[in-house]
């Protein structure tokens, strides 16, 4: 067998592997999507009032600013799934059967790619039903073509490749789940401070360029632009030049501790 | 130190036959602490080895770097004819390994642990159900197949673990203290399915810090003292090198004691225990002897055990240590 097709072979059985333990034990991935819901529904239902009078020059009514929302609420379900990734995967490599697949003859690096691939798609499939739930309240995209929602889901699933290569990280690097997921605390630290709530314009200026420049923001940005038709500016090749960087430091970090004899 | 010689197999055209397991100067520290001290192994194929050592003595990581799961700081390993530094793919694929701790996936049922690592052997799907089905039934676990392996008990989640490791026909099978933790009658078991392995011409390395288990099992014997082979050979040649077996009489009424004692003279005392050691090879005809003797002396034992050398004998004897823990604490 090739080295490539044994690589996606095992890769695939890992996989099958990950979505099984999500499917018996769902209660991770659930927990953290309540996080996103909570603070969708918060901001929306008890502060919408006084969120929607700081945006669109003051102007604006409850649904402008559910509309503002709902794409940064998107990528910060993203942040708040792949928590669960250093979770379970530090919690996997704290099982005695790693240490079999280790001494298998297997693609090596299959058990990570399994991991990454399994929460990628968890990811996913948290970010549309949060985004049902976006709907549901009255998110409307105004005027945005089927090529421009397919452009906002390919951002968003860039940017989930990259935050859960960097989380496997993080969870190869933590001794053991708590520790992991306070490691992995920037990925649901960081939309909180981005363009998620309120406008970067709207924040004290030494912490624009922070908020602006961070991942999130341009993410954010981005998908606003794309499914509301506002400014995308560079933020589009920021979005892009972040999830690739971010997806290419994870994957070889990564696959540096996991190569590295265990303890 | 006695170090007996490796019997060489020889095939028809002369030539050595290739082992299955050798290394040579094998070392390992993690920071300060030296573990494996240069250790060297030659296991013919088709034998169970064992590596006898107590806890600390490095058995483990002996067999954590021979399956390629930690490299090592120095000397060579060559499994199934593979070195592990270089070619670590070619040693996986003939290797199955079961460590110390359990290396099942908890999460999954017994029976999709089977499966998964059908899968690993990219077996199809019809022969890794067969495969899978035939092992459960082996070891036992038909019943439990459908349950998490996290419910299981000690001793079904080391067969889990045991049939895990052979799906996929392995060549070489190392299990580290396999019966570690087992009640009796589990420990029992695991022995026969030991045995059973090996009857395929399967080669089995082995670790534990039982002289019993060693004794029961192995072809070969290896005692690793800290970090180092203190001796190699089969079991009968290690016990010859080991003193220890001695008849030992108990006394309950000091008088008695003293005045065995008296009698005795070649008798090792211990005057807290009231109890005497005879030195003996635990033969009939020498028991019968002595029996004689202390009727002839007119001793009357309260007690009287026989005792054979067991590890702690083995480790007095070849490590030289004289500090060897009182009778009465064991």
């Amino acid at each position: 067998m090739s080295s490539l097709s044994l690589a996606v072979r095992d890769s695939k059985t890992m996989l099958r592997r990950n979505l099984l333990h999500a499917r018996r034990y769902p209660s991770l991935t659930l927990n953290l999507l309540t996080t996103p819901i909570m603070l969708l529904l918060l901001f929306v239902y008890i502060f919408g009032d006084v969120m929607s009078a700081g945006i669109g020059g003051g102007g604006a009514d409850r649904s402008d600013y559910i509309a503002y929302l709902v794409p940064g609420v998107l990528l910060m379900t993203i942040g708040s799934t792949t928590i669960g990734t250093a979770v379970s995967v530090a919690m996997d490599m704290s099982e005695g059967i790693i240490a079999r697949f280790r001494t298998m003859a297997i693609h090596r690096s299959s058990v990570l790619i399994g991991h990454v691939a399994g929460s990628v798609l968890q990811a996913l499939m948290s970010v549309i039903f949060v985004g049902a739930v976006g709907v549901a309240i009255g998110f409307r995209s105004t005027d945005a073509t089927a090529l421009e929602w397919i452009a906002a889901f390919g951002v968003l699933a860039l940017f989930t490749l990259a935050l859960t290569w960097i989380a496997v990280g993080m969870g190869l690097v933590s001794p053991n789940a708590e520790a992991a997921s306070n490691t992995a605390m920037p990925l649901i630290f960081l939309p909180l401070i981005s363009s998620t709530f309120v406008p970067i314009d709207a924040m004290p200026g030494w912490f624009q360029p922070i908020a602006e420049y961070q991942p999130f923001t341009p993410a954010i940005e981005t998908v606003r632009g794309l499914l509301l038709g506002t400014e995308i500016g560079n933020n589009g090749w920021l979005a892009i030049g972040w999830s690739v960087a971010l997806t290419a430091l994870g994957y070889f970090w990564s696959k540096s501790v996991f190569n590295r004899d265990p303890k | 130190m006695p170090s007996p010689v490796m019997p060489t197999s020889r095939r028809a055209d002369g030539g050595a036959q290739p082992a299955a397991v050798s290394a040579t100067g094998l070392r390992k520290s993690y920071g300060d602490k030296t573990v494996l001290d240069g250790i060297d192994l030659r296991i013919p194929a088709g034998s169970i080895f064992a590596l006898l050592g107590p806890n600390g003595a490095g058995k483990t990581t002996a067999v954590k770097i021979l399956s390629t799961l930690i490299s090592a700081d120095g000397g060579e390993a060559q499994v199934a004819g593979h070195d592990v530094a270089t070619s670590p793919h070619g040693v996986r694929s003939a290797i199955g390994v079961t460590g110390q701790f359990s290396a099942v996936d908890g999460l999954i049922t017994g029976e999709e642990n089977m499966l998964l690592m059908a899968e690993l052997h990219h077996m199809s799907k019809s022969e890794g159900r067969r495969v899978a089905a035939e092992l459960l039934e082996r070891f036992d676990l038909v019943e439990a197949a459908k349950k998490p392996a996290s419910t299981y008990s000690g001793g079904m989640k080391r067969r889990l673990d045991i049939a895990m490791t052979l799906v996929g026909g392995p060549r070489i099978i190392f299990l580290d203290e396999p019966t570690t933790g087992l009640d009796p009658r589990s420990r029992h078991n695991m022995w026969g399915i030991i045995r059973e392995l090996v009857s395929d011409g399967v080669t089995v390395f082995l670790t534990t810090q039982y002289l019993e288990e060693a004794d029961e099992l192995a072809d070969r014997i290896a005692v690793l003292n800290d970090g180092k082979i203190a001796a190699e050979g089969s079991a009968d040649e290690l016990k010859r090198l080991i003193p220890g077996g001695h008849v030992r009489l108990r006394f309950t009424d000091p008088a008695a004691y003293q005045s065995a004692a008296g009698a005795l003279r070649e008798a090792t005392r211990d005057d807290e225990a009231l109890s005497l050691q005879i030195p003996s090879d635990g033969t009939q005809r020498e028991l019968r002897s002595i029996l004689d003797w202390l009727d002839t002396a007119g001793i009357e034992a309260d007690e009287l055990t026989v005792h054979t050398p067991d590890l702690d004998d083995v480790f007095f004897a070849l490590t030289g240590s004289t500090d060897k823990p009182k009778e009465a604490v064991r």
